[in-house]
């Protein structure tokens, strides 16, 4: 909208905007207040330009002062956020179209003719609820076993899973066309289930942990050189540490490795030598032999027979299972 | 957000799907102000910062976030991974943004390449739509300004915005900055306005090719001859050079569809209003029930009238009557 006076600036009442393209500064104002100024000034006619259009609309008094109806923006600006889509129609919906079926207009309250009161259509005391049946006639169809209540609760729920699925693939329909109603949303509970249809087994979190390095030990380099994550751990070394003998010996050592393959060519050797007496181990065994005499004479001089040896409680020899109970517990319960 | 969740199984679709609605009112009204709607109302503002901040930054951002109090979203803490005008640093931001449905955000941070830099930028569909990269100088805080308090703008208050100068039209730059200025300044898109209120304004005026006077006034109304009020601004708020470093457009096929309006909505039905071929609009008065007999009658009828006279006279009679028999006993 343009205003009809001389100069002509461009006005949008809808959005209190005023604009002056034909405004520029010949030479800067030298100091910052004169700048200032002079930006004030030309705003000032720009508000001005706008206050006249915007007090001139029709104006309807209100509590707080005058009310004037604004009239729509004319600068456009994009929108935040996409079109709503229509919704779809349903399955029912289109049906009800095709047949020509109408909706009517359903009642709160309806009549009850057992009661003889007007009950409500659905809800706490409503009109043909099945619990208010005291008597149902067998035809000649049924079988003589069926309990024909239970069998009409189970027609009801599977009533109510039929329309339930319905109601689902309908949404389904409309997310796939992006026009789901805001206050609906569509999860995922569960991945498809294929083969057995056994649920999946819960990792645990040390398992978690190894089963990248696992993985990473299919490649090449054994998973040395692999890019990791931020945060992600080396890989814990599996199997025997192996220490091996540094490639440059430094002072002060000695020769580590004739050590190492003295050793070695000694125990291949000793195998099939028989002279060769462990010393140690020998002095060890005759003090054990002599130890066990000393106390065997002392027993003996001690107690009266030999017998109170046999009847000696035995030590426990394995570890008692029932303590493992509450410990287990616990750790179920800090997972 | 957590919504409590109606959940119903099916094992028959291959991907189990259950639909989760709102148990709370609460949570469903949110969920629907949320909602894409065929007219907007307001953008909400999501003010941030990066690594690093200058204090005259930081003072930048608390006004900002001042002016616009009721619309927008106020982070403080540093985001080390946003970086808008790069391809994958925008992914922190659509988070923000999806969250807190902010449509609009201001992004400061200093560095020795951009000191004081700003990022004003808008989304579309909680994407990044467009950018304007600012450098900000010469800032003066709402502190430093010496006014009467009383004229101080309410929080809220429609704002009058006035842009002056040739640059917003001939230079490209400053073309995307006005339109994006216009965007953050302006709140909420009201039908009526009281003008009692309109108390604020913000003035920005090109004095070079890349250079805005932004400044926040107060609208003083004098009393002039006419319905229409002399203004008057007098400098409250924060007032800033603004320096356009980059930008970047939105991409035509984006621009396209976010310029798109609904047709003009189908007109509300009023109730007890139709309209014919042959007669034009009819519109149908329902009357209640007259009710014969109890309605107080405004004139009363000669006959009343009569009535009470002849009752009044009866009364002065029998009282007469009385005091003689009194004095005769």
């Amino acid at each position: 909208m343009e205003t009809e006076s001389q100069k002509p600036f461009h006005v949008d009442v809808g959005n209190l905007l005023a604009f002056n393209p034909f405004h520029n500064f010949p030479s800067l104002p030298t100091s910052r207040e004169e700048l200032v100024k002079e930006c004030l000034q030309e705003g000032t006619k720009l508000v001005q330009a706008v206050a006249d259009s915007l007090f001139n609309l029709p104006s309807t008094e209100d509590v707080d002062g005058p009310l004037v109806k604004l009239p729509p923006p004319s600068t456009k600006l994009p929108r935040e956020k996409h079109l709503p889509k229509p919704k779809p129609p349903t399955k029912w919906e289109e049906f009800a179209k095709k047949k020509g079926i109408q909706k009517r207009k359903k009642d709160k309250v309806v009549w009850d003719e057992q009661t003889g009161t007007w009950k409500r259509r659905f809800g706490y005391d409503r009109v043909n609820d099945d619990k208010d049946i005291p008597i149902i006639e067998a035809k000649m169809a049924d079988e003589p076993g069926a309990d024909p209540f239970a069998k009409r609760q189970d027609d009801k729920k599977k009533r109510v899973e039929k329309q339930e699925k319905n109601r689902l693939q309908n949404l389904k329909q409309a997310a796939k066309i992006g026009a789901l109603p805001s206050h609906v949303q569509l999860a995922a509970t569960a991945l498809p289930i294929t083969g057995t249809q056994a649920p999946p087994k819960k990792v645990t979190k040390d398992e978690l942990g190894n089963v990248a390095g696992m993985a990473a030990t299919a490649t090449a380099s054994g998973g040395k050189f692999d890019r990791k994550l931020p945060g992600e751990k080396p890989a814990k070394k599996q199997g025997k540490h192996r220490k091996f003998l540094p490639v440059v010996e430094g002072s002060g050592i000695g020769s580590r490795e004739k050590e190492q393959t003295e050793n070695v060519l000694n125990k291949l050797i000793s195998k099939h030598s028989h002279e060769i007496l462990n010393v140690g181990k020998a002095v060890t065994m005759y003090n054990v032999k002599k130890e066990k005499r000393a106390r065997n004479k002392r027993s003996q001089e001690g107690k009266s027979a030999s017998a109170t040896n046999k009847l000696k409680p035995k030590k426990q020899l394995h570890k008692n299972t029932g303590k493992k109970g509450p410990g287990s517990s616990k750790k179920g319960k800090a997972k | 957000m957590s919504n409590n969740e109606q959940t119903l199984r099916f094992c028959s679709s291959a991907i189990m799907m259950r639909i989760k609605t709102p148990k709370n009112g609460r949570v469903r009204r949110e969920l629907e102000k949320r909602a894409p709607k065929l007219v907007e109302t307001g953008k909400k503002t999501l003010i941030l910062q990066g690594t690093k901040t200058s204090g005259t930054l930081n003072g930048v951002l608390s006004e900002i976030y001042h002016l616009k109090k009721g619309g927008a979203v106020r982070f403080t803490r540093k985001n080390d991974n946003i970086r808008p005008f790069e391809s994958g640093g925008e992914a922190s931001l659509e988070f923000f943004s999806l969250k807190t449905d902010c449509s609009l955000f201001v992004y400061g941070s200093h560095s020795k390449k951009r000191p004081n830099n700003l990022v004003i930028g808008r989304m579309y569909d909680h994407h990044v739509y467009d950018l304007v990269e600012v450098g900000v100088e010469n800032f003066k805080s709402i502190e430093s300004f010496n006014y009467d308090k009383k004229m101080a703008p309410r929080v809220g208050s429609k704002p009058f915005i006035a842009f002056v100068g040739e640059g917003f039209e001939n230079v490209d730059e400053l073309k995307h900055l006005k339109e994006v200025l216009l965007d953050l300044l302006r709140g909420e898109v009201v039908e009526n306005i009281n003008l009692a209120g309109v108390d604020r304004a913000y003035v920005c005026t090109a004095i070079s090719l890349n250079k805005v006077y932004l400044t926040h006034c107060a609208l003083r109304l004098k009393k002039s001859g006419t319905v229409v009020p002399r203004m008057e601004l007098v400098e409250v708020g924060p007032s800033m050079d603004l320096v356009v470093r980059r930008h970047r457009l939105p991409n035509e096929g984006l621009r396209k569809e976010a310029m798109r309006t609904a047709k003009d909505q189908p007109k509300k039905k009023i109730k007890n209003v139709s309209s014919d071929a042959i007669e034009g609009t009819i519109g149908k008065i329902y009357i209640p029930d007259q009710k014969v007999g109890d309605v107080a009658l405004p004139n009363k009828a000669k006959g009343v009238k009569r009535e009470r006279r002849e009752a009044k006279k009866k009364e002065a009679n029998e009282r007469a009557s009385k005091k003689q028999r009194e004095e005769s006993e």
